[in-house]
């Protein structure tokens, strides 16, 4: 269970994350919506420990264990798994080395065997299939060149070889045409299960149709200002945004 | 700057000079005696040159004027551990010494022989390129060079990979020696020739080679330089190249040794459709110096040239970048490119970079940027958050950084000797870092 209280976070010394309070019990989607502005990459990049994002007040937890305590390394290793709204093109690092590298370092964290090329290999293979990518993309320069689709079907690839047990997603909806935000879609579906967990951050609905999630949190302002069910993405795709921040302000 | 120290230094190679004079390859040669005499008036009036001298703003000599050279000692006989080959053909010199007796050069389809036996023959190609009067280390390199690599590559020939290995011995006291390498490539001729400099780690030496490079129509040479010369030594090298109508001049060099090194190059394009491409890559740790210098001179229509150069930088090292681009009149549809990238991994180390292009004809296309920086936090970051440890994620990083740098290394064999250096650098400061 993924646990937030009270979580206030500030970025070069402004107050962005004002007391979110958020529960997401073991194995369901949460979706967090809200407009632009509102704090929601704050919070995926606090809940993944980069740098600059400084916490201020409050606490997250996973499973009992304080993740804020932890280096973005460490809670990588503890299941979580970051989708960047905007993927880091690293030139000169080949996809393969880069997705082999970090599988290797979580399966040691995890005190599983390490995988040789081969069989690393083997199973990017069957992960690209899944998520209908070409082959050739493990050959290329980590994101360098590649299309906003493909640089957010790179990180569900890297979610999908990762098998995180709790996923942010950070606006992985963001510049996808329908087929590309199908094959998204169904990357994430594919993972849903009593093991898995997911924060799906959003500013459309869109995405909400093809991850349908167990609750939906408005985030307005810093703080949650509404929850409730599947419906209420819906409602906000009708209405907008403009009550509930006249209401916030 | 100490001026009197640096004359001081120059003043104890004259001597020998001096001394040495009649007894030097081709003594008795009178153009060889005329054109050492002429360098050595040339480095008599410069000396070493301080950081006065626009040219050398950045790279301080004194430390080889102060050191105090001997002539290497080697004897013929001494028994040498050498490197396993990189390929079928090698030349090895030792100590600036050609060494028949260590080489492998038979079967080749082109001449490749001492330039100290070969210097009847030379008059009128050696020191054609060469400028003592402008480049002080040039001057100082003809008037005692004592032998180099020639090589002479008939039309159409291909030659294939040829090494030159170059080493050093250990001494008592700190050798200087100058050898003076003449390639040249006729018509449609192609050539690798992959340059290694190394030495024992103790040993303490100036090495001062001189490369005098004609490219004829339509050939291509491949000169791939691989500097390990030993912590302590020295190594100041000035490349001549001239690469005639549709020929190429390809010259990679990889700094990775060394106490003070510079790599000038001059290239002049002189036919249309020339081309040149320089890139290297400089690994710096410590209180190491590396210079590369290049002088690019576009004198004929459409030709092309492209520069990368990537240092990294640890330690209190220093890195100097400082490149010319010379497009005369004549030169229109130049196209040139030129880049250098700095990683700084250490606060302590420095990064001096000077482009500069002078461009005379209208219809050119030229560009050139320089980049320092860190590792990019953001970058760190996300290897960081797919499970990988900060250390392992800063040496993805700075791997690829210098992977980069040889990426562009289209040559199959250099590119392999290449990549196994850099592994190697890269393993060992690795292992220093663990330490």
């Amino acid at each position: 269970m993924l646990k937030i209280e009270g979580l206030t976070a500030a970025v070069d010394g402004k107050p962005i994350l004002k007391g979110i309070d958020l529960a997401v019990p073991a194995g369901e989607v949460h979706a967090v919506m809200g407009p632009n502005g509102s704090g929601k990459s704050t919070l995926a990049y606090v809940l993944a420990g980069r740098e600059g994002y400084e916490v201020t007040g409050g606490s997250a937890t996973w499973d009992g264990l304080d993740l804020l305590a932890l280096e973005p390394e460490e809670r990588a290793a503890a299941g979580l798994f970051l989708a960047f709204q905007y993927p880091v093109e690293l030139p000169g690092v080949g996809n393969a080395t880069f997705l082999r590298t970090a599988l290797n370092a979580i399966r040691r964290a995890r005190g599983e065997p390490e995988l040789d090329a081969m069989q690393f290999l083997r199973l990017a293979r069957e992960r690209l299939r899944a998520l209908s990518m070409p082959e050739e993309m493990l050959k290329r320069s980590v994101n360098v060149g590649f299309s906003g689709g493909e640089k957010k079907r790179n990180e569900i690839l890297q979610m999908a070889l990762l098998r995180p047990r709790l996923a942010v997603l950070d606006e992985t909806d963001s510049g996808l045409d329908i087929d590309a935000l199908r094959i998204v879609a169904d990357g994430v579906n594919a993972m849903r299960g009593p093991d898995f967990t997911a924060l799906v951050i959003t500013h459309y609905q869109r995405l909400l149709d093809h991850i349908v999630p167990d609750r939906v949190h408005v985030l307005v302002g810093g703080r949650i200002v509404r929850s409730g069910g599947p419906e209420l993405a819906r409602e906000l795709e009708r209405e907008g945004y403009a009550a509930l921040q006249a209401q916030a302000a | 700057m100490n001026v009197v120290t640096h004359k001081a230094g120059a003043a104890g190679f004259l001597h020998r000079f001096e001394g040495l004079r009649e007894r030097l390859p081709g003594g008795r040669l009178p153009w060889l005696a005329a054109l050492r005499d002429g360098a050595a008036e040339a480095f008599r009036a410069q000396g070493f040159p301080t950081r006065r001298v626009e040219a050398w703003k950045y790279t301080d000599l004194a430390p080889v004027a102060e050191a105090g050279f001997d002539e290497p000692l080697t004897a013929v006989d001494d028994a040498m551990d050498l490197p396993p080959p990189l390929a079928g053909a090698r030349a090895v010199f030792v100590d600036g010494r050609f060494r028949p007796d260590l080489s492998s050069l038979g079967g080749l389809p082109f001449a490749a022989a001492s330039v100290a036996h070969g210097l009847d023959a030379l008059e009128g190609r050696l020191g054609a390129l060469a400028r003592p009067a402008e480049e002080p280390m040039a001057a100082l390199n003809t008037m005692l060079f004592e032998d180099g690599l020639l090589l002479d590559l008939p039309e159409d020939a291909d030659g294939g990979v040829l090494e030159l290995l170059s080493l050093a011995t250990a001494s008592e006291r700190p050798a200087a020696f100058h050898p003076r390498h003449l390639v040249r490539l006729a018509r449609g001729a192609r050539l690798t020739l992959i340059e290694t400099a190394t030495a024992p780690e103790g040993a303490r030496y100036l090495h001062n080679p001189v490369f005098e490079i004609a490219v004829a129509e339509d050939a291509r040479l491949t000169h791939g330089r691989l500097q390990q010369e030993a912590p302590r030594a020295f190594q100041l090298s000035t490349v001549y190249a001239r690469v005639a109508a549709g020929g190429t001049y390809d010259n990679f060099t990889l700094n990775a040794g060394g106490r003070l090194v510079r790599n000038e190059i001059h290239v002049a394009l002189v036919g249309p459709r020339a081309a040149c491409h320089m890139n290297g890559a400089q690994l710096l740790v410590g209180e190491q110096h590396a210079d590369t210098t290049t002088a690019l001179e576009h004198a004929a229509p459409s030709c092309t040239s492209r520069q990368t150069y990537n240092t990294v930088l640890m330690g209190r090292s220093r890195g100097v970048f400082q490149g010319r681009i010379l497009v005369r009149q004549a030169a229109q549809k130049t196209d040139g490119y030129q880049m250098n990238r700095a990683l700084l991994l250490s606060p302590e180390a420095e990064m001096d970079s000077k482009p500069q292009l002078e461009i005379y004809a209208d219809d050119v296309k030229c560009s050139h940027g320089a980049t320092v920086g860190e590792l990019d936090p953001e970058q760190v970051f996300y290897l960081r958050s797919r499970g990988i440890p900060e250390g392992r994620a800063r040496a993805m990083l700075v791997e690829a950084f210098l992977h980069e740098a040889v990426e562009g290394v289209t040559d199959e064999p250099l590119r392999r000797a290449l990549d196994a250096a850099v592994a190697g650098w890269w393993a060992r400061q690795e292992e220093g870092l663990a330490a």
